[in-house]
């Protein structure tokens, strides 16, 4: 099962996922990155079913980055988040794409921003998120550390704690993960766990 | 000879023009103008209303504007032309700038919806057959990335930014009279009078009164976007004050 989680400081969005791809009973690969980027300052943590995962998400960048040329200007986190959640929306029902996100991102003008989303087209704005089982686990743990003035060692040993929650109690859990970190330099890859 | 090239909207003259097309903006020039300055504290928007009679109905649904319309929260446009066209072409103005806004849960950007109104306005002259849009639009906007905007759209599909324009009847003298009266930083005020002394100008009447006149700007209010048409309580006496001045100038002149 994949798991997800975000965590939004005061100049920063931090995301992990775990890095299993796995078809029926089998792990295809255990170094999947399913942190992709949308542009520059802008990552999907996505999940769910396989094929559905890659599509779509190409699918939004690709018109993410048609409306940088096009318009030649970056989309905010919310109108992308917004976007994808419209793409959701339209798609659930007719043929519904079996995926849920988080949407991490930081612009000038506002600082950093996470968004949840899942297949449903539900999306929330928040500081802390998960998806999958292990989010169960995690969700709790970071409500109780979570708070506003969280410095980047902060969120990631909060994330590291959430991880090693996940791996101890849930009973399929991932063995892998990977943590990256979105400030107003840009995607970094912070761990992998 | 390209009287035979007239007809049809979508071809070529011999001569490489598009004759329906000019002949739209020949309407065009027939119309009530329009004149649109940008400042730092926003857009002054000014147009001459042709249709006046004691027996209009102001109060009744769809007469009550002529010249001006607001297309979004943060954007607003003046027309001349024909006023059937302009009102196909301002509720897609609208529609262009809700869609985006449910899409993206943000106002379009004005350079955005200018554009897209102009590739609509342009496939009118390259295929379908039907005439162009015998509209000329000046739009008013401001975005977040762009801040005040002016722009201005003709039946060819062709759009610019610009400080200070005119679209309509005598719109080159107005143009001419902006030329050398515009300055960089102008405050919304002095905007205003130059507004009015050029409609004062270019229109057939040398005292402007409400009834012929429409005023609006576009600025911000408390960090909101703000356009505001012009009543004619409030329009009164800036139109008296702006008619003694050219009077005055005339008597000194003279």
């Amino acid at each position: 099962m994949d798991f997800l989680a975000g965590i939004r400081g005061p100049d920063f969005v931090m995301l992990c996922s775990d890095t299993s791809a796995v078809q029926s009973i089998v792990t295809m690969k255990q170094d999947e990155d399913k942190l992709v980027p949308i542009d520059s300052h802008k990552l999907f943590a996505i999940s769910g079913e396989a094929g559905d995962r890659v599509n779509f998400t190409e699918f939004i960048a690709a018109n993410v980055r048609l409306y940088a040329f096009r318009n030649g200007v970056d989309l905010s986190t919310k109108a992308v988040a917004n976007f994808t959640r419209n793409e959701l929306a339209t798609a659930l029902r007719k043929s519904p794409y079996q995926t849920n996100l988080l949407i991490g991102g930081y612009d000038e003008h506002c600082g950093p921003s996470l968004y949840w989303c899942d297949y449903l087209a539900t999306m929330h704005e928040q500081n802390i998120c998960g998806s999958g089982y292990g989010s169960y686990f995690v969700l709790s743990l970071f409500d109780k550390l979570w708070r506003k003035d969280l410095t980047e060692a902060d969120a990631l040993s909060m994330m590291r704690k959430g991880i090693e929650e996940v791996k101890s109690r849930l009973v399929v859990a991932p063995p892998k993960y990977i943590i990256k970190i979105i400030d107003k330099n840009g995607i970094r890859v912070l761990d992998e766990v | 000879m390209s009287r035979r090239y007239d007809s049809r909207t979508t071809i070529f003259s011999p001569e490489g023009r598009l004759h329906q097309v000019e002949y739209a903006m020949e309407a065009i020039s027939n119309a009530g103008s329009c004149v649109g300055i940008l400042t730092k504290e926003g857009i002054v928007l000014g147009a001459e209303k042709r249709i006046t009679s004691k027996l209009l109905d102001t109060k009744a649904v769809g007469v009550r504007r002529e010249k001006m319309y607001k297309i979004d929260d943060h954007v607003a446009c003046a027309v001349a032309g024909i006023t059937s066209d302009a009102n196909i072409l301002i509720n897609t103005c609208r529609l262009q700038s809700q869609r985006y806004l449910l899409t993206y849960q943000e106002p379009i950007p004005v350079d955005q919806l200018v554009r897209g109104i102009c590739d609509s306005k342009q496939g009118y002259t390259q295929f379908g057959g039907m005439r162009p849009f015998g509209v000329s639009l000046l739009y008013a906007g401001w975005d977040r990335l762009q801040g005040f905007q002016l722009y201005q759209s003709d039946p060819s599909g062709n759009y610019g930014g610009w400080k200070a324009t005119s679209i309509g009847a005598n719109h080159s003298s107005a143009t001419g009279i902006l030329q050398s009266d515009y300055e960089e930083d102008m405050t919304l005020d002095q905007a205003m009078k130059l507004v009015i002394k050029v409609l004062s100008k270019t229109m057939d009447s040398t005292t402007l009164s409400p009834e012929k006149v429409e005023i609006s700007t576009l600025t911000m209010q408390n960090e909101v976007v703000n356009f505001k048409i012009y009543e004619d309580s409030d329009l009164r006496p800036i139109l008296d004050a702006v008619n003694s001045e050219v009077l005055k100038e005339k008597e000194t002149a003279s």
